[in-house]
């Protein structure tokens, strides 16, 4: 493989494509909801994402439900958008814009607004769910910021299947759902500390010893030798008495 | 004559009196009973602990976490060629249909495509641990009931399809192959001929499955009107595979989605049918993953007949780097739809992974689905919604 840059791979013809289901669903939630939207997104023929206010979290539920017929809960999940302050450990030249030996939030160098997120964003934390209408085929991300007080509301009474999820994101981000009554650890042990998906939280596994593919590049065996005789030797020793024990 | 029928009168009030005495004495504050974690209706180490009256349900809370080993986590500190190794086994029955939709979902991100042979070659090995991984479920839902017979039957044939996984891919259980921008290596000569001859054992399998179980007497009693999902309720909390079919929701990401139609898997090139049954209880479940073995059969089958010459393989960096954005790609998977988002800061490493696995939404619904059900049935409900404890944990 000669080539190593990745504008040459066999792209599809720009689709100038209006999408117009994706477009009309788009303008209807953009209307209803008004100034609750408050960023959107959208590719032709494949996605569409919808960002609202945190207090109208659970009326787009309620409206997508009921209103727009999006039966099918997909998931609910989160993102942390803080550069993880142990740096990104492959590839080195990301890292030292990144790296923050302090690891402290405020001073990572990095202004998590300025983050490229798909619909935008400004808060650290994210909420995002996904659902589906099978009448259209079309599922719609829908993106929360989540403030300070690290808590919005539930979707329970829209969509019992969020529960779990709602504890998966409690547990491993710290986000609380304000209406859902069990936030009880889903995965983690229930005196667990720490909210394992936080970018902040160290993969200790990972920090105790980096990557071997990159660190721990053992010289190859006509190294050592070149190197001097003693290792060589060593090396011998045993390969030249075990004759000797089986005889 | 009148004393006969007083004695009897009395006798029969008698009888009601001490009765009502046994069931008052019975009728405790209910039973706690503790499902697992070990239990082999639940493929792997999953926990339920049920409050009983009686024999009744009236409440189930499953505890999982015993096989949580983070992968969402892990994903971030490696690169996309390296993720896949973790996600093969999230569900380890059906591996290779782990690693199409995250590997699609980067495929999306860069822009590129895989050529037209590995798209087929693709939808062969997802069908192919389709038919492995339900195999088993077809096998081990006799063992819930008590008739241990299928199940060996099962392990058996399923072998026939896992010889196959591992001559193309070099792996039984963990393949490993689907790379970003097409696969690691073309199939191995002589595979087709031998794939259809595995396939006829599979046929062969589903038909003695369907004499041994579904036309049985206790099978059918035990599993009619027994765990039954509305549609509206399965939908809402997130079901669904053949789960959500069996209770006569016609949808199937094969069908439905632009990835099975074409943009990336070759779904749209095969003429099938989605199954349904309209029930919604443990019956149906069954009956639908038993057509679509067949079904799949058959799949296969028509792909290994039209399978396109060309290269396995895009052009592709050496170095795979993911430009910044975001991507959700979700496929039909053994066990129901199974999704990742992938979101990208331009780098060698996905900076987040979330991933959708189709067991834990399928077992979302069990705290409303067993309740008022019977300790018997419990068994046998899990086992019908067929769950994976990898593709819960994750």
């Amino acid at each position: 493989m000669p080539s190593a840059d990745a504008d040459t791979t066999e792209t599809e013809a720009t689709e100038a494509v209006v999408d117009e289901a994706r477009e009309a669903l788009l303008e209807a939630v953009t209307e209803e909801l008004g100034d609750a939207v408050v960023g959107h997104h959208l590719i032709p023929g494949r996605d569409v994402w919808v960002r609202v206010a945190p207090d109208a979290w659970s009326d787009t539920a309620d409206y997508l439900r009921n209103r727009q017929r999006f039966r099918f809960f997909d998931w609910l999940s989160a993102i942390d958008w803080l550069p993880s302050p142990y740096g990104r450990s492959l590839d080195a030249e990301v890292d030292k814009a990144a790296e923050d030996p302090d690891g402290d939030d405020a001073s990572s160098g990095v202004d998590i607004a300025d983050v490229e997120k798909v619909a935008g964003g400004d808060t650290r934390f994210q909420v995002m769910a996904r659902v589906y209408s099978l009448a259209t085929g079309i599922g719609l991300h829908v993106k929360t910021d989540i403030g300070d007080e690290l808590q919005v509301a539930s979707w329970i009474d829209t969509y019992p299947g969020a529960h779990w999820h709602e504890r998966e994101v409690h547990e491993m981000f710290g986000i609380s759902f304000v209406g859902n009554p069990d936030m009880r650890n889903l995965y983690l042990p229930g005196d667990f500390e720490g909210y394992p998906l936080r970018k902040d939280f160290p993969l200790m596994a990972r920090l105790v010893k980096p990557w071997p593919g990159i660190v721990d590049v053992e010289p190859m065996p006509e190294v050592e030798e070149a190197d001097g005789g003693a290792g060589s030797s060593d090396a011998a020793a045993p390969s030249a008495t075990n004759p000797e024990d089986a005889a | 004559m009148t004393a006969i029928s007083e004695r009897r009168q009395l006798a029969y009030i008698a009888a009601q009196a001490a009765d009502a005495r046994v069931n008052i004495e019975l009728e405790a504050e209910g039973m706690t009973l503790n499902v697992g974690p070990q239990h082999p209706a639940t493929h792997g180490t999953l926990r339920i602990v049920l409050q009983l009256d009686g024999e009744e349900v009236v409440g189930a809370d499953p505890i999982m976490g015993y096989m949580h080993r983070g992968y969402e986590k892990l994903a971030e500190v490696r690169t996309y060629p390296q993720v896949t190794t973790l996600i093969n086994r999230i569900d380890w029955l059906g591996s290779f249909a782990n690693e199409v939709p995250f590997i699609l979902a980067a495929e999306q991100l860069m822009e590129i495509e895989a050529p037209a042979r590995a798209k087929w070659i693709r939808t062969i090995l997802f069908e192919l641990a389709r038919i492995a991984n339900v195999t088993l479920f077809l096998g081990d839902m006799g063992v819930q009931l008590g008739a241990v017979t299928p199940v060996f039957y099962a392990f058996r044939d399923r072998e026939y399809i896992l010889n196959q996984i591992e001559a193309a891919t070099g792996g039984r259980f963990h393949p490993n192959f689907d790379r970003i921008g097409g696969l690691k290596d073309d199939l191995p000569a002589g595979w087709i001929a031998s794939t259809k001859t595995a396939l006829d054992e599979i046929r062969d399998f589903c038909d003695e499955m369907e004499e041994l179980i579904v036309g049985n007497e206790i099978f059918e009693a035990r599993t009619r009107g027994i765990g039954v999902i509305p549609a509206d309720v399965g939908l809402s909390y997130g079901l669904s595979g053949a789960n959500v079919r069996a209770s006569g929701v016609d949808w199937d990401l094969r069908r439905d989605s632009p990835i099975g139609q074409g943009q990336g898997l070759a779904y749209d090139e095969l003429d099938w049918k989605v199954w349904t049954h309209p029930d919604g209880d443990s019956f149906a479940r069954y009956w639908v993953r038993l057509q679509e073995v067949r079904e799949a059969c058959n799949m296969v089958d028509q792909l290994l007949d039209g399978l396109p010459g060309g290269p396995i393989m895009a052009k592709v960096p050496r170095i795979i780097k993911v430009p910044e954005g975001e991507a959700y790609v979700a496929t039909e998977n053994p066990l129901g739809e199974m999704g990742y988002y992938v979101v990208s800061q331009g780098g060698l490493e996905p900076f987040r992974v979330k991933i959708r696995s189709a067991s834990f939404s399928n077992m979302s619904i069990t705290p409303w689905l067993l309740k008022g059900t019977y300790v018997p049935d419990v068994i046998t409900i899990l086992a019908s919604l067929y769950f994976i404890l990898g593709d819960i944990d994750r």
